[in-house]
């Protein structure tokens, strides 16, 4: 940051103090981004674990004997495991609707009505996650 | 009266050394309690006026960066208050006229045309870049916060070192070059009126710099071109006139490392920009025109 520039003692002020709706989208974009690739992984070094479930025989399979079907089951029995769900859906919703956003800002298609864009995928976002909480947390209490 | 030599402030401090040697003669005696007097009245006068201005219903706060780096005692950067009785149709810029004018002579700021044509007073006002010249006060929250273009260095108070952001325009070559020239000794390059409409706004840039300290990322990136300059290659690439050869030259200006690419599409600079220039429209066509340029399938 701020090579060839040296404010020094008033370094702090001039800060923004109010962000736009481009730079909330910018901000946001990037957090969920995050935390999808954070997900990836865990979900992967999670899921890597059940992998002796596939050289089971069917009748254990059948029962929900196998590690797969444990691990799963585990997980959904914790409710904080139930809200994180939520919130990653949400954050993949956001992250779907904004890189559309993003894409037709690319392609230099109603670049005016940007910040109108970045509102409608805010609310959406918030509409589908309300939606889904009875899907999700059903059974949780 | 008729008999006092008119002060010449060219020589002041020639005289101020002179009279250090001399015997201070009854005649300097009487100026020195002149202007001491005079020092006093305008003091009084000035604090008359801020307490009117204090007092009455139709004024206006102004709280103001004040920064100098040469001075002892004003190196803390601090806020200035000031009140400014208000008139219809006042400006930001005419409201620290009056302040500079009535109260405080040191308080120093960037100004010229005031009709936002020169591109000298970009601030930073209530939290945003705002050209002081064309932004109105009845449209501002009180008190009103004036402060230095961010991501700058400062000169002193309301004053950016504008520099690096001349180097960046000049970066990309802001000027018209062709070597396509129509026949003819005396024939003029003409454009066609599409193509005129087309970079009509890219040529309304005047060089404030609003845009350049709004962004998130030249604020990172020294290096990044910033959307002022992008702006400018755009003016020049997109003018038919110049031809092919100088469109792939400054084609490949703009996609260097920290070229069109570093753009982010916040829209910052497009939201203060003062001339309403559609800069990241702008970019986000270079960046296409790039692409395309480089993009080979056969």
């Amino acid at each position: 940051m701020s090579q060839s520039y040296n404010r020094g003692l008033i370094e702090d002020f001039s800060r923004w103090r109010e962000f736009s709706a481009g730079m909330w989208a910018w901000i946001f974009h990037k957090f969920t981004g995050w935390v999808l690739v954070g997900y990836l992984f865990t979900h992967i070094a999670v899921l890597s674990t059940a992998i002796p479930a596939a050289g089971q025989e069917a009748a254990v399979l059948q029962a929900g004997d196998d590690v797969y079907t444990q691990t799963i089951v585990t997980l959904e029995e914790l409710l904080l495991v139930r809200i994180l769900e939520v919130g990653l859906l949400a954050v993949a919703v956001f992250h779907i609707l904004n890189g559309t956003r993003l894409l037709l800002v690319d392609l230099g298609i109603g670049l005016e009505s940007q910040d109108k864009s970045f509102y409608a995928s805010l609310i959406l976002t918030g509409a589908i996650t309300v939606a889904s909480v009875p899907t999700f947390i059903a059974g949780a209490f | 009266m008729s008999t006092q030599v008119p002060e010449q402030p060219e020589e002041s401090t020639e005289s101020a050394a002179e009279t250090e040697t001399q015997i201070p003669s009854k005649g300097d005696a009487r100026r020195e309690e002149k202007r001491r007097r005079a020092a006093e009245r305008r003091a009084q006068k000035q604090a008359e006026e801020a307490e009117r201005a204090a007092a009455d219903e139709d004024t206006i706060e102004l709280k103001v960066f004040r920064y100098d780096p040469e001075v002892e005692g004003k190196q803390e950067p601090r806020f200035d208050t000031f009140h400014v009785p208000f008139t219809k149709g006042m400006t930001v810029l005419d409201a620290l006229m009056y302040a500079r004018d009535t109260y405080d002579s040191s308080l120093t700021f960037r100004h010229s045309c005031r009709q936002a044509i020169c591109g000298s007073d970009a601030m930073f006002v209530n939290g945003s870049q705002k050209l002081a010249c064309k932004t109105q006060i009845s449209e501002l929250q009180e008190p009103i916060r004036v402060e230095p273009l961010p991501h700058a260095e400062v000169t002193k108070d309301l004053v950016i070192e504008m520099e690096h952001f001349y180097e960046q325009m000049h970066a990309v070559e802001p000027y018209f070059q062709t070597n396509e020239l129509p026949d003819g000794e005396l024939e003029e390059q003409r454009q066609s009126r599409e193509n005129r409409e087309k970079i009509k706004m890219s040529t309304r840039c005047i060089w404030c710099s609003a845009c350049m300290s709004s962004c998130n990322i030249a604020a990172g990136d020294n290096e990044y071109l910033g959307p002022a300059a992008i702006n400018k290659a755009y003016r020049f690439a997109m003018d038919e006139r110049e031809g092919e050869d100088i469109k792939q030259k400054r084609l490949e200006i703009i996609e260097q490392e920290h070229g069109v690419w570093r753009c982010q599409t916040q829209f910052s600079c497009t939201e203060v920009c003062p001339k309403d220039i559609p800069l990241t429209e702008h970019i986000q066509e270079l960046k296409r025109e790039a692409v395309k340029n480089n993009l080979k399938f056969w």
